[in-house]
């Protein structure tokens, strides 16, 4: 079963770049964010099988990073909000040339 | 850890069935217009998820997953949401047009490619260490100390506990941080 995760990891994985790419809405793409990094500690916990707990210990590091992150990341986009009272990214563009 | 007790057939079974779960319920989170549809979807994804981290011998990891990720972090975010009161018709077409949605599937098609290339093959099979099955079974030889939770807590208050210590200050940190860019700005400027 170690491949088949691996894969499904795979797919995860683009499924969340294809939505960062394709949608326009802050918060989903952040959750895209998320799926991301659950994809990759799906990896981590299929090869922690082979390799022992580590692994296992990586992925607790990546969901502290997440739930930072994720508590940052939507006080930003609170913030972006209350100047431009919307989170479609395309009418944030100050930093556009 | 010991190794999973199921039938094999069965695990199988329910390895597939959470596994198609997780892509459809991805699918339809990346396709949704309504971003509270979405979350509800990502939902689903990170609950199959935790169901395959179980199947994986990873139980502690589990229910990590359905605590902090499903319990916390997707509350937050619906929490955001109806905070801000999306939802309106003019949010809801946030989606790029089709030349950028036809790029996007393009690079998501090259990234898999590139990805499932690295999987395929014996790349896999060459990681696997020859004696893993001797190992596998003296581990469900023997009881392991702390059952379920001790495997993953000795590296991580020993080997890694440096790392462990630091994640509270980035936690901190992270506090500091959404209370001060959530804060309203009193004085006028």
């Amino acid at each position: 079963m170690l491949v088949e995760a691996l894969a499904l990891s795979a797919v995860l994985f683009s499924i969340g770049v294809v939505g960062v790419l394709t949608r326009r809405n802050a918060i989903i793409i952040f959750m895209c964010v998320e799926l991301m990094l659950n994809a990759v500690n799906l990896s981590f916990v299929a090869l922690s099988t082979l390799y022992g707990a580590a692994g296992q210990v990586f992925v607790v590091f990546t969901m502290t990073v997440a739930a930072a992150e994720a508590a940052v990341g939507l006080a930003i986009i609170i913030a972006i909000f209350r100047h431009v009272k919307t989170v479609n990214l395309q009418n944030i563009n100050l930093l556009k040339g | 850890m010991q190794p999973n007790q199921f039938h094999p057939l069965a695990y199988s079974f329910a390895f597939y069935f959470f596994g198609l779960t997780a892509i459809a319920s991805a699918i339809a989170f990346v396709t949704r217009k309504s971003p509270v549809a979405a979350a509800m979807w990502l939902v689903n994804v990170m609950f199959s998820l935790a169901g395959l981290y179980v199947m994986l011998d990873a139980q502690f990891i589990g229910a990590i997953q359905i605590l902090v990720y499903t319990g916390a972090i997707m509350v937050v975010f619906l929490f955001v949401i109806m905070l801000l009161n999306l939802g309106h018709a003019s949010e809801l077409a946030d989606a790029r047009g089709r030349w950028g949605k036809i790029l996007a599937l393009f690079v998501g098609i090259a990234l898999l490619a590139e990805v499932m290339a690295l999987n395929r093959g014996d790349t896999v099979q060459r990681m696997i260490p020859p004696d893993l099955a001797a190992k596998a079974a003296a581990a469900a030889a023997t009881p392991v100390a702390g059952g379920i939770i001790g495997p993953v807590a000795a590296p991580l208050f020993k080997e890694y506990l440096l790392a462990f210590e630091l994640t509270s200050v980035l936690l901190l940190a992270a506090i500091v941080g959404a209370v001060v860019l959530g804060k309203r700005r009193t004085d006028a400027r």
